[in-house]
């Protein structure tokens, strides 16, 4: 970290053309007060953006994130483009390549070098789990982070800072004074002396203005996009005409197709392949040993799928040949007990004493619950193009990672960072998924073994099922104390396997002792981040057992939650509202039940109610009312579609999503046997925002933690059926 | 050699008989519009139509549409390029999340609207529900189409 200044910069220079291009970068450490405040840790933030005014005038935004369906990349246009009052309809986005032009590549080269990695973005680059403090300058997409980071501190900051060096340009030329100049639509305007002229006549002074120390951003009632319901997002016209190119799209000249098929016990490598049939088959080019699996090269993607049924490997034996879900999740209930036995919990959370309390408490209620392993199955299977030649390797995909995929494309060839080059495109969904580096790199192995020849390997369905790094199953374990008014005196947590974040399992309600704490149970099943990490477990336990004390106590569940949450004001607000909306005290038709749950992710507060039918005795979900407050929502339509989104990926894994193992291997192959929610079966979706003035939240991942124990609360509250281990199976 | 005729154009391919349209769609036309999600007719991103008819191409054998008049979503524009109403509805409800299922999504809502100009809510369900949209954004679609249905 020693090479790295402790300062922040704004820099503007003249492009081709006589375009001006703006930027501001503000480093670890920066201790100037008027920019600490925009920094939440000395040793976190780091953002780089960059805006060009083109010689008509128009704007080109280059973001450093991905636009996976979350809306993103306009979200960040609209933050700049309003602070420097540019005409919406000329803006446009480019993606900032995987490159040392626009990337702060200073600090992401220092990242990158191997062994030189600070330890927490190891991780990141590793890809086991996002590691937010340090994506954005890796231009990881991911933790609900791309606005409330790069957003306010980048795209905001380089907007005010274009515009006022703009306004110091004219105020020179036309020898005026600045307060007298104002904005709008990417024209400059001396109203007293009736001159106007578009920001382009004054790129060229501009890029040679000192620029203002830290630009003034504007106030929220200064906004005319940020916030603005109308606005509509730049990649919707080339999504509905087909267009709109994603990884699997890439077409390169003299380009082949591939595909490949790995073990099905996660770990085993190829013993021997008999590829004489496949090799022999029409179209087929090659058939690679990827070392823990085969990939076939043909002229065509179905001639490579047809061939690589044909190909014959044996695979090492495992250890893991005979695990299956059962053993799994036999094993983590075996570590629980153990831990308890030997006192050898790890501490997650602890406050005044849970257990005395609980053992000297005379109702104590105890629940277990259980969730399952869950695929992502992102709409656009795993897919990613490739081409190596000479000393050079150039790849197109789709990815959340692009940085990490370089530096790991370079570790396999063992070559420099520099003579790798990563082509981001449009991602067909990426939850968490598209972060992983496995696939680029078979696609460098395949194309590796054909040099000079662009290879895209396409994976069938099937393979991305089974090659998955799942969200990881969980048992976790409670036991509260209720004292005489019915609240919980005490509240313990056991679960097995801590990953990310760390306030995954953490309450925000009102109790005085507890104690969380959790145990290490590996398995060989590859793991990942799945649209909110942990929270979405997590939020399944807590808010059904709280659902649990609230009907031990004979109370209200949304009361009774409301009594715990008094210190928490800003929850309270988000309950409150979501109760409101629902009608909560309304009453319901016989064989109906209304759950409600409330839930912190990504600084966003999210409180969903659902309303189920069950009167038929099969369960249909009626309803869903959700209410976030994530501080500010910049684009509230997209925002919207973010919740209306994350309630119903989260419904389809509590409903349907089921990941089982038998003989070390995913049983599940394809959306006929890994089911999720389609039009026949989705609710109605309501959603309120609440724009609360806080520190902005995440939108990708807040809406689903909430929904799966909102869910299984209705399903309760109709039946008096618990659902403690998902997916839901009624009857 | 096999003749197709996609979108109003005349085609002639050299594939094997079992190679399924979709793929001879996306790499011999590069029409790359239609998208692969499946392959065995489960989630509906490779909607095409046959004869008006939507269809999966990830299961149709090339050898089966033969002579056929085939649509994609490349084709649904009118021939200004402007958006089709289906289309138009879609932008305006802002429906597109990641976007790629949303081919397949606008084939099948165009050949609901072609046979059924006024669908109900079931009439939606019973033709959309063989389009997954993993970004969940069945209400917008169902309110786009029901938009479009008015225009």
């Amino acid at each position: 970290m020693s090479k790295l200044t402790r300062r922040a910069f704004l820099t503007a220079g003249l492009i081709i053309g006589g375009g001006l291009i703006v930027g501001v970068a503000i480093r670890p450490g920066h201790r100037t007060p008027k920019l600490a405040k925009f920094m939440q840790h000395d040793d976190e933030v780091l953002v780089n953006a960059w805006v060009k005014l083109l010689p008509d005038n128009s704007v080109t935004v280059i973001v450093s994130h991905a636009e996976m369906g979350q809306g993103a990349q306009s979200a960040l246009a609209i933050m700049l483009a309003d602070e420097m009052d540019v005409d919406w309809d000329s803006v446009t986005i480019e993606e900032a390549p995987a490159h040392d032009e626009y990337a702060n590549f200073h600090m992401a080269r220092e990242f990158l070098l191997p062994g030189k990695m600070p330890g927490i973005v190891n991780q990141t680059i590793n890809g086991v789990f996002l590691t937010i403090s340090k994506s954005i300058a890796l231009q990881v997409t991911g933790g609900s982070f791309s606005i409330r980071s790069t957003g306010e501190r980048g795209m905001r900051v380089a907007g005010a800072a274009a515009r006022e060096l703009l306004v110091q340009a004219a105020a020179q030329e036309w020898q005026v004074a600045e307060t007298e100049i104002r904005t709008e639509k990417s024209i400059l305007y001396h109203d007293a002396t009736n001159r106007k002229a578009p920001y382009i006549e004054f790129a060229k002074t501009a890029a040679k203005q000192q620029g203002p120390e830290f630009p003034t951003l504007k106030t929220p009632e200064q906004f005319t996009l940020m916030g603005n319901e109308e606005i509509q997002r730049l990649d919707i016209p080339e999504k509905v005409n087909g267009t709109a190119k994603f990884g699997i799209d890439v077409v390169l000249p003299g380009m082949k197709y591939a595909t490949v098929k790995t073990s099905p016990v996660f770990g085993s490598k190829v013993e021997s392949i008999d590829s004489s049939v496949a090799e022999k088959m029409k179209g087929v080019i090659k058939v690679v040993n990827i070392g823990d699996g085969v990939g076939v090269i043909a002229e065509s993607y179905w001639q490579a799928k047809k061939a690589i049924a044909a190909v014959r490997v044996s695979y090492s034996a495992s250890e893991w040949d005979n695990t299956s879900s059962d053993t799994i999740m036999a094993q983590f209930r075996s570590d629980m007990d153990k831990a308890v036995t030997n006192g050898d919990e790890e501490t997650d959370f602890s406050e005044g004493n849970a257990r005395n309390v609980i053992e000297s408490a005379a109702n104590v209620i105890t629940a277990e619950y259980s969730v399952p392993y869950l695929a992502h199955i992102t709409m656009e299977p795993m897919n990613s193009t490739a081409l190596v030649k000479d000393s050079k390797t150039e790849v197109w995909s789709g990815t959340q990672n692009p940085l990490g995929i370089r530096a790991a494309i370079a570790e396999y060839l063992d070559t420099d960072a520099e003579n790798v080059v990563v082509n981001n495109v449009y991602l067909g969904g990426g939850f968490g998924r598209r972060a992983m580096t496995d696939y680029p790199i078979q696609a460098v192995k395949l194309a590796n073994a054909l040099p000079g020849v662009p290879v895209k390997m396409i994976w069938s369905r099937e393979e991305d099922v089974q090659h998955d790094f799942y969200r990881p199953a969980i048992v976790s374990r409670f036991k509260a104390a209720l004292g005489d008014s019915g609240l919980p005196t005490a509240w313990e947590n056991q679960y097995v396997d801590k990953h990310e974040p760390k306030e995954a399992p953490y309450i925000p309600y009102q109790v005085d002792n507890q104690f969380i704490h959790y145990i290490e149970s590996p398995t060989h099943i590859p793991f990942g981040a799945w649209r909110s990490v942990d929270h979405s477990q997590h939020a399944f336990f807590t808010e059904s057992f709280i659902d649990e004390l609230a009907h031990a106590a004979g109370q209200d569940a949304f009361q009774y939650r409301r009594t715990l949450l008094q210190s928490e004001p800003r929850y309270l607000k988000v309950l409150d509202a979501v109760a409101n909306m629902s009608d909560w005290d309304r009453p319901l038709p016989q064989g109906w039940g209304r759950g409600i749950a409330i839930h912190g992710s990504f600084n966003s507060i999210v409180a969903e109610v659902v309303e189920v039918d069950m009167s038929s005795g099969s369960l249909r979900v009626d309803k869903v009312f959700c209410v976030a407050d994530a501080g500010f929502a910049y684009c509230p339509n997209a925002f919207r579609a973010q919740m209306e989104s994350g309630i119903i990926f989260g419904l389809s894994a509590a409903l349907h999503g089921e990941i089982t193992i038998k003989n070390g291997a995913v049983m599940q192959s394809n959306l006929h046997n890994y089911k999720m929610v389609r039009m026949d079966t989705a609710p109605d979706i309501y959603v309120e925002i609440i724009n609360s003035g806080e520190r902005t939240g995440g939108a990708g991942e807040p809406g689903t933690p909430p929904i799966a124990p909102a869910l299984t609360n209705a399903i309760f509250a109709a039946t008096g059926n618990r659902i403690r281990d998902l997916p839901v199976k009624i009857g | 050699m096999i003749e197709l005729k996609v979108n109003d154009q005349i085609q002639i391919v050299d594939v094997e008989a079992d190679t399924p349209l979709l793929w001879v769609i996306r790499e011999q036309l590069n029409l790359v519009g239609t998208k692969f999600g499946c392959g065995m007719a489960q989630c509906g991103a490779c909607t095409v139509h046959l004869n008006g008819q939507p269809i999966r191409s990830c299961v149709t054998p090339i050898s089966a549409v033969a002579g056929q008049a085939i649509t994609t979503i490349e084709g649904i524009a009118d021939d200004s390029g402007k958006l089709s109403k289906v289309q138009q509805a879609w932008v305006d409800e802002q429906v597109p999340q990641c976007g790629y299922c949303q081919s397949g999504q606008i084939m099948s809502a165009v050949a609901l609207l072609e046979s059924n100009p006024s669908p109900t809510d079931s009439d939606i369900d019973a033709a959309m529900s063989g389009n997954v949209c993993r970004c969940g954004m069945y209400g917008r679609i169902k309110k786009a189409i029901k938009n479009a249905a008015l225009v």
